[in-house]
């Protein structure tokens, strides 16, 4: 029954897209493209949820050195950054017809690319260290320290002055109708990264398996020369 | 249908982001898999 979860999921984001483009409301000064919003925001909201399990994963390790939490770590951190991707592709799409400019360098969207590289470079420091002891502790350290970026791009707002819009939460809010569909979506991308993040957990604890494998196969040839 | 190219485009980007990585991911786990037939193949026979 392997594929009863992805099928749940495609049939989550079949609804999702169709209550997106067909159910919600028409934004009033915006028009059609505000509903970039509906997978825009999910995907920054659903990044943010990987990210902090990167953030509990890391203090896991630290405090238990048990390999499970480094592997939960890192595929979390490729997933989120895949769903960070989303949001600053998608973001640009939105901004161009309404700001009439692809990108600002204003708070939020600066933070968030920040965000984007502090993983993109997680990820290349694991690539820098060979021993795999040293790699969880030094990515763990670094996966901490980079968590600290999320709240600052939520918080951005309020923080700097910014052409961005209000978050949902503590801020501008949404017309009621305009919530049914957005909550679905974000239940559409969840289901989404947790698919993932159980592929790619599934990848780290194979590559854990060949390097037992190989360190296997080195004692056996030893032994026998 | 103002702008529908534009929100058609940031669906599909989505989309391809997300499939691209997803096949990432298929293939590294496929060559794994394949390699941990072959280093079982070799320990048996070692």
């Amino acid at each position: 029954m392997n594929w009863l979860p992805a099928a749940a999921v495609a049939v989550l984001l079949g609804l999702a897209g169709y209550a997106a483009l067909f159910l919600a409301p028409t934004e009033r000064t915006m028009g059609m493209i505000q509903r970039i919003f509906y997978f825009h925001v999910p995907s920054a909201w659903t990044a943010f949820v990987a990210f902090l399990i990167v953030f509990v994963a890391n203090i896991a390790y630290l405090l238990s050195r048990a390999s499970k939490w480094d592997w939960l770590g890192v595929s979390a951190a490729e997933v989120g950054l895949a769903f960070c991707s989303a949001v600053l592709v998608t973001g640009p799409i939105w901004a161009k017809p309404v700001w009439g400019i692809w990108w600002t360098w204003d708070a939020r969207l600066t933070s968030t690319f920040v965000l984007w590289v502090l993983y993109v470079s997680y990820l290349l420091l694991r690539t820098l260290v060979s021993d795999a002891e040293r790699r969880a502790i030094v990515s763990a350290v670094f996966g901490i320290f980079a968590f600290l970026d999320v709240p600052l791009v939520y918080l951005s707002i309020w923080f700097w002055r910014t052409q961005h819009p209000q978050p949902l939460i503590g801020g501008g809010g949404m017309d009621r109708h305009m919530w049914p569909p957005f909550l679905l979506c974000w239940a559409a991308l969840m289901g989404v990264m947790v698919l993932l993040l159980r592929l790619r957990y599934r990848l780290e604890a194979l590559r854990h398996e060949v390097e037992e494998m190989k360190i296997d196969r080195e004692r056996r040839k030893a032994m026998a020369s | 249908m103002k702008n529908l190219e534009s929100l058609m485009a940031a669906y599909l980007v989505v989309w391809a982001i997300f499939f691209a990585y997803h096949l990432t991911v298929a293939r590294r786990l496929a060559r794994l898999q394949a390699e941990v037939k072959r280093l079982k193949e070799v320990l048996r026979q070692s």
